[in-house]
């Protein structure tokens, strides 16, 4: 602009660059509204949908868990509700100060403040965060009232579950706690028994079966869970509830257990460690399955304390430990109606093949005794069950070999699980060539040797069975062969519609056994309850029964004589009993363990006897005699027979049962 | 005096201040502030009424301002140019040695009682102190002169971007732009600037822009970048607006503003509330009344009697229309994220009186031939 312009022209000027300017203004303006056109019209419906999203949080409403009652209804497992303290950190301006006043009106001990912080740690900040559980009526009135003194603090009524009865039945039963890692990766593809995924089923969900029933029918007791859509601000505060889809609660589990049963049984053990199991040897009912110790489930609901933790753990009777499923053991003289039922079945005897016993059986160069000394003469079947011969089954298992023998007691079901449903249950060890073969990685110890043929035909050897197995296995024998699965549910009803389904009503197989020859066995096993080793724990039931006492060796002597009173207690032999009533047609089978018990028929035959006169004759309990009577009476004066060749760890003694 | 007359004066004495009003625009500016005032109520219900009467009341002193510039004849406004941009640029120097950091921005002076940010000053006095500038010298005008102006308009715009606000810096350089374009700045002179400045931006991004500017620029790009960073304001902004749909969710009703998702949504974001809950029908509305402000303005310019004013009235009106098109750009998401509220609907005193000193101004140059 280096010349002066005429006034006029210069207002021309101006005014065209308004009317640019004018024209700039609708540009930009056009601009800025096609930028709304694409958003509120073209866009429309992705910007409604992620605003939907914004402001829509599907909140998981986590079911209540299935009870679980015992065969006549007694509550074993079930909720009950409880008053929490919960916080919600990202409303509480400050925490530890909150903390430290919340002190002042409800006691929060060192592990409430030490699992908040490590839940606190997992969780997300605007969840409520569990601090304490279980308030009493008067702390949560005393929060009630100083309420406004703690934003984000909040008391809330949650359900927990509950086992009423406490210990009883605790390693059947199980506990539920929370979920952890593995289990959260394991859920993502898990699915129900009827091929339903449960990954997205445990949204909120924060408690799973850790062991036992709560394990094992986890899915059928969890439930479904519901949905709370749930209107959220933008710090995910709750606003309002829009819709709800209610959760369906888990489905109720009937037992097979009898609770009085089992709790008779249990008090029947009492300080002493081993395994009860009772079965209906005509449907695999589980009556009852005892592990001694037990422990207390309620302890794991909420987290178990370190020290409880500890305790439970590092307890030299280690009362986690499930015996009837996972303790293996040496059945003793409990094997002898077994192996009789093998020769007959498999024809290497006749009931009425009687043996001279001289009170040892020689084996080439190798002695092993009887118990009795001089032996017990003329003995057949019938005797060498009634009188416990070692020496008639010292010669039965090697005449029958050891492959026959293992072949016969697969059929019985031992050496596999009986398939019972709670997890954990162990195969035991039934032994045979190609067991050892696998077993051991020494080729000089992989062989076979005869030799131990014959201590595995008096229950001894390499043979371990849980409880379980050996009341299985003596069941299968009185059912002429039909084989039930042991189980302990005996029917689920499904909350939501009601229904009942019973479960195990037919046999999983079939093995073909003379009936004649278990008649024969049956009364063998009877003859032990009314004159042999069972009979001073029988005396004068009401019943009839059959049993058959026996001995786990738990410490080879080494030659020296074997005085129970002597022996440190841990190195005492284990004692079992199995049995069942009545003779004629059998309602309950038997099998029980007792740990370092010494002779089966002072340790374990008299806790049959009083599971017996429960079951069968009303609540007549009249062991405790005769209990203190056998103490005293048997006799205990086993020999160490000298080594056979390949003899097993833990020698056959002639154990006297 | 009897009551006769005192009912006579003061009659007249209203038509004396209903003379000196442009009733086009102050229709125009009665409806924004009414949408201004129903998007406020919107905005803080969760707060009461505490906001709106504030801003009832804000809004009562700016109309009585308006109506006292209105009343002074341009001449008196011309005055005031040299005073005001000088006492402008001592308070940013002011600002630059002894300012308060707030942000890590140096934008306040304390006056002991009240902290002032004198760059709001320089969005009046700039405009005023150019067209003042190119009046005196109107005829006899040359090159010089507007290098002086340049000259005049850079020195508080660098003052300002030093503090760093790069907002307010643009805002205040784009008003004293106008004068000088509205002044006949040759349009070869404009397309060199243009070209330098263009060619002058990796520069600027390097060692001009902050980092914090920067991340802006990159957010608007691409929001999904950080989206619970700086892209969330932006994120949850556009949400609002494209959920708002033909005829929006409503008064009072959008989602993303009562669920608190919007940021800021009472000052700088109340154009996403606005469009959340009037949906495209509500903004066409606005931008209507936007494009008639500006448009009416630019009318006042062309027919002003003196350049002073045409340059002032030109210049004022596109203030208006940058302050309006910045704010709903940002907000929408096609301009980086900029603290400028939108006029008249935006909370908040401040912003409102500069604007409604910038109404009086072209009330007062309507009005006084």
């Amino acid at each position: 602009m280096s010349r002066l312009q005429h006034p006029e022209t210069v207002l021309i000027s101006f005014r065209n660059r308004i009317r640019l300017a004018g024209v700039l203004v609708f540009l930009f303006f056009g601009i800025l509204g096609a930028r709304l056109y694409h958003l509120q019209v073209a866009q429309k419906n992705h910007y409604t949908t992620r605003a939907e999203s914004n402001r829509i949080s599907l909140v998981p409403i986590v079911p209540n868990r299935g009870d679980i009652v015992d065969r006549q209804g007694i509550i074993l497992a079930r909720n009950h509700s409880a008053f929490t303290l919960e916080l919600t950190p990202s409303h509480i301006p400050d925490l530890e100060t909150t903390l430290e006043e919340l002190k002042v009106i409800i006691a929060i001990e060192a592990k409430d403040l030490k699992r908040f912080r490590r839940l606190m740690r997992e969780s997300r900040n605007f969840e409520s965060i569990l601090l304490r559980t279980r308030l009493s009526d008067a702390e949560v009135a005393r929060f009630a009232a100083n309420r406004y003194r703690f934003p984000g603090v909040e008391v809330k009524a949650r359900l927990f579950r509950q086992y009423p009865e406490n210990t009883l039945a605790a390693h059947a039963i199980g506990y539920i706690s929370r979920i952890n890692e593995e289990e959260k990766n394991w859920l993502e593809s898990a699915t129900d028994t009827a091929g339903n995924p449960q990954g997205g089923n445990y949204k909120g969900a924060t408690l799973i079966g850790k062991i036992g029933l709560e394990k094992e029918y986890e899915f059928e007791l969890h439930g479904s869970t519901g949905y709370a859509q749930v209107e959220v601000d933008a710090a995910g505060h709750a606003v309002r509830v829009l819709k709800r889809s209610p959760p369906t609660p888990g489905n109720t589990l009937t037992l097979t257990l009898d609770s009085r049963l089992q709790h008779m049984a249990e008090a029947a053990f009492g300080a002493r460690r081993g395994s009860l199991v009772a079965l209906d040897p005509r449907n695999g009912e589980v009556l009852a399955l005892v592990s001694s110790p037990a422990f207390d489930p309620n302890l794991f609901v909420d987290g178990i304390r370190f020290d409880d933790w500890d305790a439970l753990n590092h307890h030299p009777d280690k009362p986690m430990l499930n015996r009837a499923i996972y303790s293996a053991h040496p059945p003793g003289s409990t094997f002898k109606p077994l192996m009789a039922m093998g020769a007959l079945s498999e024809k290497v005897r006749t009931p009425e093949q009687s043996i001279v016993d001289p009170g040892f059986f020689r084996f080439g160069n190798h002695t092993f005794m009887d118990d009795k000394r001089g032996g017990h003469g003329v003995v057949n079947m019938h005797r060498s069950i009634v009188s416990s011969c070692n020496t008639y089954y010292y010669r039965l298992a090697n005449d029958m070999g050891i492959e026959r023998i293992s072949r016969f007691m697969r059929r019985l079901g031992l050496g596999n699980q009986t398939g019972i449903d709670i997890p954990g249950e162990t195969k035991g060890i039934l032994p045979s060539p190609e067991w050892k073969e696998k077993r051991f990685k020494n080729p000089q110890q992989q062989k076979w040797f005869p030799g131990e043929t014959i201590s595995v035909g008096i229950g001894q050897g390499y043979n371990a069975y849980t409880s379980l197995q050996m009341a299985h296995a003596l069941a299968n024998v009185l059912n002429e062969g039909r084989v039930f699965r042991p189980h302990l549910v005996r029917s689920i009803r499904n909350t939501a519609t009601g229904e009942t389904r019973f479960l195990e009503t037919t046999p999983i197989r079939q093995e073909m056994l003379d009936p004649k020859h278990v008649a024969f066995i049956k009364n063998a096993m009877a003859g032990v309850n009314k004159e042999g080793t069972g009979a001073r724990a029988f005396a004068g039931a009401a019943y009839t029964s059959g049993g058959k006492t026996g001995t786990a060796q738990v410490f080879s002597l080494r030659g020296q004589r074997y005085s129970a009173s002597r022996l440190q207690e841990k190195l005492r032999d284990h004692s079992w009993f199995i049995a069942f009533a009545p003779v004629e047609k059998p309602r309950i089978v038997l099998a029980i363990m007792v740990e370092n018990g010494g002779f089966g028929a002072v340790s374990a035959a008299p806790i049959a006897r009083k599971v017996f006169d429960f079951y069968l004759a009303g609540n007549t309990v009249m062991g405790a005699v005769a209990e203190d009577e056998a103490a005293s009476d048997e006799e205990a004066d086993p020999e160490e027979p000298e080594s056979a060749p390949g003899t097993p760890p833990a020698t056959p003694r002639n154990a006297p049962t | 005096m009897n009551r006769m007359d005192l009912t006579r004066r003061f009659r007249l004495r209203l038509r004396q201040i209903g003379a000196h009003l442009d009733l086009p625009l102050l229709f125009i500016v009665g409806a924004l502030m009414a949408i201004g005032l129903v998007t406020v109520y919107s905005a803080t219900a969760s707060e009461g009424l505490v906001k709106f009467d504030s801003q009832l009341l804000n809004m009562a002193v700016a109309v009585a301002v308006m109506l006292c510039i209105a009343q002074m004849p341009p001449q008196t406004l011309m005055r005031c140019a040299v005073p005001l941009y000088v006492l402008g640029i001592v308070l940013l120097l002011g600002v630059a040695l002894f300012g308060v950091s707030v942000n890590g921005s140096r934008r306040w002076l304390s006056l002991g009682i009240a902290r002032i940010q004198p760059s709001e000053l320089m969005k009046i006095a700039m405009p005023l102190m150019l067209a003042w500038f190119f009046h005196k010298y109107e005829s006899e005008l040359r090159a010089r002169h507007f290098l002086i102006a340049l000259a005049l308009l850079l020195i508080p715009c660098l003052l300002i971007l030093k503090q760093p606000d790069l907002g307010t810096t643009l805002l205040v350089g784009a008003s004293g732009f106008f004068v000088i374009f509205f002044a006949g700045l040759s349009w070869k002179v404009m397309l060199g600037l243009a070209v330098a400045g263009t060619a002058a931006l990796p520069f600027a991004w390097q060692f001009v822009l902050h980092d914090y500017q920067r991340r802006r620029v990159l957010t608007l790009l691409d929001p999904s970048s950080d989206p619970l960073g700086a892209g969330y304001h932006i994120i949850q902004s556009t949400i609002a607006i494209g959920s708002g749909g033909s005829f929006g969710k409503g008064w009072l009703k959008g989602t993303q503003t009562h669920l608190d998702f919007i940021p800021e949504k009472h000052t700088d974001f109340i154009f996403a509330v606005f469009s959340e809950e009037w949906g495209i029908a509500g903004n066409a509305l606005l931008i209507l009344l936007f494009v008639l402000l500006v448009l009416r303005g630019l009318v006042i310019a062309a027919n002003a009697a003196t350049l002073f004013s045409r340059l002032l009235a030109g210049a004022i009106s596109l203030v208006f229309f940058i302050y309006a098109f910045v704010n709903m750009g940002m907000v929408s998401g096609i301009l980086p994220v900029v603290g400028v509220p939108l006029p008249f609907i935006s909370y908040g005193g401040t912003a409102l009186l500069a604007l409604m000193v910038g109404i009086g101004i072209l009330m007062s140059i309507r009005t006084h031939r």
